[in-house]
């Protein structure tokens, strides 16, 4: 066995995000080990526009609640810092008040106190238009243009912190701190880089643990231990049944990263190019030889705006002359249903969508099926229709919905009867969300555009 | 001509945010990563063509390391919109796996 990494800053990534299911003895097994803080992570732009558009969290209250009271009771025993980031999965303000009250709960029913910090990211549009006319916003690819025209759109706009913000709530004595949007490295390398440890290595550790038990053996037996110096780091995982070895955590490098190499962050690019990985023992690995490129600091810009409203219908498909030609079928049927929307309500063409696609056909990728495809036994018909209000999306549905269920695939047949699941027919689906933004705003420092507060406890509990 | 799913022994597809798509194929030992890595299937041009998307902006990287190329590309719409289909990207790959590998 190779000996052991010294000098080290140790945390704590008890999950890939918070709400997920924390266990208390992997976090015990963690502050045994010598964790001088934990962090997490508990948002993400993974699960669509709607979270940040609406403020509202992916997670139930009950999830987060849960996992948050298994680590603010190790926090308070062990007194370690508690750092999490995103709160709320969009981590817009109102996300991360919503985080706060139920932090407060917690420490009302288990009687505790500790220094808590909150860090908001949220942007105004009118605070952006300026930066932007400035010329200290710029696209990244695919998007083009100075986002200028954008931000009016937008319900939420956040821009993602580094871990400077977490470091000045550290350093003025926060024993926990919520964060509004941050990079989710940041959160995981804000100690590491306030105890001294090196800044590659703090940030590639990040990276590396951002996921919690991803890079490990067994993904779902609890997070991870890394243990940060000056030039390496270690990473092992938290349970018993779960190993680390140089390929899981290598391959990390690839998950949710369009490049494998380099990573911006805030405030530079880590490169991991040259990175060595090797195992200590059958359950820790060793990394080397990753480098942190200083940059301009800039902070990414995530926005998201309502759009239209939808209203769905489905139906299941056996007719055997359907499932033989599907593709037509469709063709017709949306025509036939564009044609009845328009005479019959008096729309014009550019003033709704309808959208019919066929599950065990290609409703997934929606681009044409190889020729000579076998004909599926069955389809379940998925009718999507998009307008500028829900009444309106609604009456489409409804308008379309005897031709949804009965039309055949020749007029000459008689006429058919699709599976309809549900009673009424049709579903509303409420907005249709769309994320406007992939910018990122220069700052001449890191916590030009973070608001920090501290939550009084006394006067929280009387609210 | 073998196919790619038959040279590759996983091949996954997932979101690198809103705005991009990345794909891993991960070959089982050195030897096929050597010889397919440089594929055509693998050009940008056969890649945009197959997903429908500008072929200047796809990216392909190979990591001899872990036996992979990974490849990413814009998304013809951001994530989420009127009609996303498929939200975290995670079905993307499907139409890569009958590709030919010369």
């Amino acid at each position: 066995m190779s000996q052991r990494l010294r000098d080290t800053t140790n945390i704590i990534v008890p999950s890939g995000s918070l709400g997920a299911g924390i266990r208390a003895e992997h976090i015990d097994a963690g502050i045994a080990a010598g964790a001088h803080g934990i962090a997490c992570d508990a948002g993400s732009t993974d699960s669509g526009p709607a979270y940040l558009s609406s403020g509202k969290c992916k997670y139930s209250k009950a999830a987060i609640k849960e996992d948050f009271r298994v680590l603010m009771l190790a926090q308070a025993k062990a007194n370690i810092p508690l750092l999490v980031g995103s709160c709320g999965t969009s981590g817009c303000d109102m996300a991360l008040d919503w985080t706060r009250d139920i932090v407060l709960e917690i420490a009302r029913e288990h009687g505790l106190s500790p220094k808590i910090a909150m860090l908001y990211s949220e942007q105004s549009p009118a605070l952006l238009t300026t930066r932007a006319s400035e010329g200290k916003v710029t696209p990244l690819p695919p998007l083009t243009g100075s986002g200028i025209d954008l931000f009016g759109e937008c319900d939420h706009i956040v821009a993602l912190m580094g871990p400077e913000p977490y470091i000045a709530a550290l350093e003025a004595g926060a024993d926990i701190v919520l964060g509004g949007r941050t990079t989710d490295t940041a959160v995981l390398a804000a100690l590491p880089l306030l105890r001294g440890a090196g800044k590659a290595a703090s940030w590639h550790s990040g990276k590396i643990a951002e996921c919690g038990g991803l890079c490990t053996t067994h993904s779902r037996e609890g997070g991870v231990m890394i243990r940060v110096g000056k030039d390496a780091f270690e990473v092992e995982p938290l349970g018993n049944v779960s190993r680390c070895t140089p390929f899981t955590v290598s391959a990390h490098m690839l998950y949710e990263n369009s490049d494998p190499f380099l990573l911006t962050e805030p405030g530079g690019v880590l490169d991991v190019t040259d990175a060595i990985y090797e195992a200590v023992d059958e359950r820790v690995v060793r990394v080397t030889g990753s480098r942190f490129h200083d940059k301009p600091y800039t902070m990414k810009l995530e926005g998201a705006g309502r759009g239209g409203f939808q209203t769905i219908m489905f139906v299941g498909i056996q007719d055997r002359a359907v499932c033989a030609e599907v593709d037509l079928f469709i063709e017709r049927m949306h025509k036939a249903l564009c044609e009845r929307v328009k005479t019959t309500m008096g729309l014009p063409s550019d003033a709704f969508d309808i959208s019919l696609r066929p599950y065990g056909w290609n409703a997934v990728t929606g681009m044409p099926v190889d020729d000579g495809a076998a004909p599926p036994r069955e389809i379940g018909l998925m009718f999507v229709a998009t307008a500028p209000s829900q009444d309106i999306a609604t009456q489409i549905a409804k308008t379309c919905n005897p031709w949804f269920f009965h039309m055949p695939i020749r007029p000459e047949v008689e006429l058919p009867s699709y599976g309809f699941p549900f009673s009424p027919s049709e579903t509303e689906r409420g907005p249709v969300y769309d994320f406007k933004l992939n910018h990122v705003v220069h700052v001449a420092h890191a916590l030009e555009l973070v608001r920090t507060e501290y939550v009084n406890l006394k006067e929280a509990a009387h609210a | 001509m073998p196919k790619l799913s038959e040279v590759c022994h996983h091949v996954r597809s997932k979101n690198a945010g809103p705005f991009w798509i990345t794909l891993d194929f991960s070959f089982a030992d050195q030897q096929a990563f050597d010889r397919y890595c440089n594929a055509p299937a693998f050009d940008p041009a056969t890649i945009g063509q197959t997903m429908n998307v500008d072929a200047s902006l796809v990216k392909v990287f190979r990591v001899p390391k872990l036996r992979v190329v990974k490849v990413s590309y814009p998304r013809r719409k951001p994530q989420g919109g009127m009609l996303e289909r498929d939200m975290h990207g995670g079905q993307q790959y499907v139409r890569f796996l009958d590709l030919e590998m010369a």
